[in-house]
């Protein structure tokens, strides 16, 4: 009888080491994908009573949680909290974040696996948890001279340090103010959340990031030309036909340059001079001739059809298959189903400015414990590299000239060597233009990237473009950070 | 060991516990020391574990609350202490501080979850009630311990036994005095009173299956064909196995009730094995109620629900359904909201999870003292589970050494089945945590199986051949 006693002991051991498995697997493994649910009212609970870190630029505070008098215990206030909306995001009791707020949750409630000790810590002493503090990348007075240059215009702006992927502003408009959403009155926030959810701008989406992307019209001629030099080995004076009009390859539509006529004198016209120039029919003509792989595997290689967090997620721009050659002639210039995210454009920028490697964009320089310590310090990481340092100073060089005497005059800046490309979209007839401009500076040494897209036509209908209405407010954020 | 007509004999001629062992080798006030030292320790534990709910929940201690929680149960144990001092002197004198200390940690989880209930005072204080219920079972135990000087008196009853069990479960069934509760038809109630008395009947049914498996081992294991190097039993003499089968299998169709099937089912299969060391039974056992179970879940909706529930809680299907994952998935919540060393007493959220105080008293505990807290209370029962089976090996006689691996093996598959169904190990099913849930049924269940495994461990250690 003992050799089976012994056997079902074994058994009973057996099944006391998988509760102990799974106790571990719930209570350390998972705890914190648990306390992560939507659904988990405990967490929530929680977060009353502690209280929440800041969310700080330049050392100062744009969100915090200051002492109230009610059950909750806090209060989250936010300075500033237009000016910030897109990047920190609204936080509410319990109707959900957004932004940083939502994306460094567990850090800034505290509850991060490495502010572990801190929490034990709080456990003996019988403490209140308290959560870390965010320090952000952004520049304020380039936020704020982004801000200003957009003013009632519907659009985006971000600027990034091509060398580190630092990003030194990021605007969305139509804003908010995130105080709104951070009461306690339930019923208030709900009522503020859906006015602000009706509102034809849809003030709550960060445009640089999120929402309904704007085909890039000509800002994706940086993606075609690249393809050109660097994939299909043409040089720059590869010359291509110069009409001035354009029939669409097995199809019966046309497309013309913008103005009308010819891109320059000549029967024929060199890609560089249809780059500076922003012609859309040589494009199209070399984007053809390239054929369908040559432009896609660049426009994937650029970080399109990808998402990546900055922390808050990047959703993808899209490039999506080609169906035929009349979807690639128009993909050539940004037109087609080719849509981008202003994050995406100044990652274009990025490359070239940083011999053709792009740096991670990144808004969180380090994340604080309440003592100061730094718990997570954010480092300069490689998100891809599109292009070579070679036919990234080619491009420089192009984009140098839009800006001095092509396309893109109106970034021009006195005294410094800008960078630019512009673009005007088409949204499909009788629709306003999506305006754009992209560039950096100083091009021999570049201290910034930036991007602007100003949506509806920026109040021009189709009648604006992007020299005229993007240039100018990107000129303004370059101005700011260079004459820091 | 002995055959079957030797045990027999021997129970005839086996002196009453009164005659003295004619060589002493164990000092008996040596054990009984040991056992009031680990009880006063527990007590201790269990009083300071209200203490922490006050100053937790409440931020104040009321002492008279600390009193009735603590000490009531305190005065019972401490007097079944003296009581075994009388009439088991050798008994284990690790079983009784264990199961008071579960006991008391149980009471004071149940009071913290009626802290945050409005108008649980008095009689409507589950707390309280556990208390009574407490002192009942151990009432209970005590006369068990104390009518029964010789346990081999059981073996003469078996067929008593198996009937009592099986009116014990046909009880909840009948009309009038069964009641359904969340879904299970295993109640009883008479007035304001409810009893399971399929957690009793777990006792009945051990008693039986040792009795019966002593005397008909032989048939059961040396006759029988011979395949794949196992010895297979005759046609005929699957009988038995098929009856338990059914049975169990109505408790899953009739009671709805999945875990107290389990539970019975395995109980049979682990004492069919050891008593006639035939590994097939085991696996015509597994095979059995494996196809039972798999047939239930495919025509049983409420059994399908468990399992889906159990294998995707979080898909937002399950728990948002009646009967869904959402108690599940709120368990989990609380226990990661525990983590590793937990909130502290009366410093969670447990009330949040449905049945918090009886079902899913196991989430409450983990959800105050962490994972930390958890693997001690799994350490208590593995330690509680180990004294049982030492009995089990040093046993004198195979109806004893049966009844015990069998009491023991309850113990242990119940904490599987219902810890195993909280944490996700197998598909939840309703049953009762052993001595920390709030039930008055299990814990007179329990508190029995306490004296008899009590009362074995005193006669094996009045041998006076064995060392141990």
């Amino acid at each position: 009888m003992n050799r089976e006693l012994k056997r079902v002991t074994i058994v009973i051991l057996a099944m006391f080491a998988a509760l102990f498995l799974s106790v571990t697997t719930i209570q350390f493994f998972s705890a914190d994908a648990l306390a992560g649910d939507s659904r988990n009212a405990r967490t929530i609970n929680n977060s009353y009573s502690n209280q929440r870190g800041a969310i700080l630029v330049d050392g100062q505070p744009i969100a915090q949680s200051v002492p109230s008098a009610d059950q909750y215990k806090y209060q989250r206030t936010y300075t500033n909290g237009p000016l910030y909306s897109a990047i920190t995001g609204y936080y509410t009791l319990d109707q959900g974040s957004s932004g940083i707020e939502d994306a460094l949750d567990q850090e800034l409630s505290g509850t991060s696996g490495s502010q572990f000790l801190s929490q034990l810590n709080n456990i003996v002493t019988g403490q209140n948890p308290q959560g870390a503090s965010v320090e952000l990348t952004i520049d304020p007075k380039v936020q704020q001279a982004a801000y200003d240059a957009l003013g009632d215009l519907q659009g985006a702006i971000v600027a990034v340090e091509p060398k580190t992927g630092r990003i030194l502003a990021m605007v969305s408009k139509p804003d908010y103010d995130p105080n709104v959403l951070a009461a306690h009155d339930t019923d208030s926030v709900i009522a503020q959340y859906n006015a602000l959810i009706a509102d034809s701008g849809n003030p709550l989406i960060n445009r640089t990031l999120n929402g309904n992307f704007d085909p890039p019209g000509s800002t994706f001629k940086i993606v075609t030309s690249s393809a050109a030099l660097q994939n299909a080995g043409l040089t720059e004076d590869h010359q291509l036909p110069n009409p001035a009009l354009y029939h669409l390859p097995e199809s019966d539509r046309t497309v013309q340059n913008a103005g009308g006529g010819t891109c320059g004198p000549g029967d024929t016209v060199s890609i560089k001079t249809a780059f500076v120039l922003s012609c859309n029919i040589p494009m199209a003509e070399l984007g053809v001739e390239m054929g369908q792989k040559g432009l896609t595997d660049m426009a994937k290689a650029y970080g399109y059809n990808s998402g990546f967090d900055t922390p808050i997620p990047v959703q993808a721009s899209q490039f999506p298959p080609l169906e035929d050659d009349a979807t690639l002639a128009l993909s050539s210039f940004g037109q087609a189903s080719v849509r981008a995210s202003p994050m995406q454009i100044v990652e274009q920028s990025m490359a070239v400015a940083n011999a053709g490697t792009i740096m991670q964009p990144n808004l969180v320089d380090d994340v604080r414990a309440p003592d100061l310590t730094v718990l997570k310090q954010f480092e300069p990481k490689t998100l891809s590299q599109p292009i070579t340092s070679v036919t990234a100073s080619t491009l420089s060089s192009w984009m140098v000239e839009a800006v001095n005497s092509g396309a893109a005059t109106n970034a021009r800046i006195e005294g410094v060597s800008v960078a630019g490309k512009t673009g005007t979209a088409e949204n499909g007839t009788g629709d306003p233009y999506t305006l754009w401009f992209t560039g950096f500076a100083p091009a021999d040494n570049p201290q910034v990237a930036v991007a602007v897209v100003v949506q509806n036509g920026g109040g021009l209908g189709e009648s604006g473009s992007g020299n005229e209405v993007a240039a100018p407010i990107a000129k303004k954020v370059l101005e700011a950070v260079l004459n820091k | 060991m002995a055959s079957d007509g030797g045990v027999v004999a021997a129970s005839t001629t086996e002196a009453a516990p009164a005659t003295k062992p004619v060589r002493r080798i164990h000092v008996p006030e040596k054990l009984r020391n040991l056992e009031i030292f680990l009880l006063l320790l527990a007590c201790l534990v269990n009083a300071g574990a209200v203490v922490l709910v006050q100053l937790g929940a409440e931020g104040a201690v009321d002492y008279g609350q600390v009193a009735l929680l603590g000490a009531g149960l305190s005065v019972l144990v401490i007097g079944a202490h003296i009581a075994l001092r009388f009439v088991a002197p050798n008994a284990d004198p690790f079983i009784l501080p264990i199961a008071t200390l579960l006991n008391g940690i149980g009471i004071a989880e149940i009071y913290r979850i009626d802290l945050q209930i409005p108008g649980s005072t008095g009689w409507d204080s589950t707390a309280v009630r556990q208390v009574v219920w407490s002192a009942i079972a151990i009432i209970a135990a005590l006369v068990v311990i104390i009518a029964l000087r010789n346990h081999r008196v059981l073996q003469r009853y078996t067929y008593v036994f198996m009937a009592l069990s099986g009116v014990l479960l046909v009880l909840p069934l009948l009309p009038g005095i069964g009641k359904e509760i969340y879904g299970a038809r295993v109640w009883i109630g008479i007035g304001p009173l409810s009893f399971q008395p399929g957690e009793v009947a777990k006792i009945a049914l051990a008693i039986f299956f040792a009795g019966y498996l002593v005397s008909r081992r032989d048939s059961l294991s040396v006759v029988g064909r011979k395949f794949l190097g196992m010895r297979f039993p005759r046609g005929r003499d699957l009988g038995p196995i098929l009856v338990i089968w059914a049975a169990s299998m109505s408790v899953i169709i009739f009671q709805r009730d999945l875990g107290t099937a389990l539970l019975y089912f395995g109980l049979f299969v682990v004492m069919i094995y050891v008593a006639t060391a035939r590994l097939s039974w085991v696996i015509i056992g597994v095979g059995l109620f494996l196809g039972g179970a798999l047939i239930a879940s495919r025509v049983l909706v409420y059994v399908n629900d468990r399992f889906s529930n159990w294998l995707d809680p979080f898909s937002t299907t399950n728990y948002d359904a009646q009967g869904g994952s959402y108690q599940l998935v709120q368990g989990l919540f609380g226990l990661a909201n525990g983590g590793l060393i937990g909130t502290g007493l009366g410093q969670g959220q447990p009330d949040i999870t449905p049945l918090a105080q009886s079902d899913y008293i196991v989430a409450s505990l983990g959800e105050e003292l962490g994972m930390a807290g958890l693997f001690a209370i799994l350490a208590l029962y593995l330690l509680f589970i180990a004294r049982g089976l030492r009995i089990s090996f040093a046993g004198t006689d195979d109806f004893g050494r049966l009844l015990g691996i069998g009491l023991t093996f309850v113990i242990a598959l119940q904490c599987f089945i219902v810890i195993g169904g909280v944490t996700r190990v197998i598909p939840l099913t309703g049953l009762t945590t052993p001595f920390l849930a709030a039930g008055g049924s299990s814990l007179v269940a329990n508190w029995i199986i306490v004296a008899l495994l009590l009362r074995l461990s005193d006669t094996v250690r009045n041998q006076p051949r064995l060392v141990v």
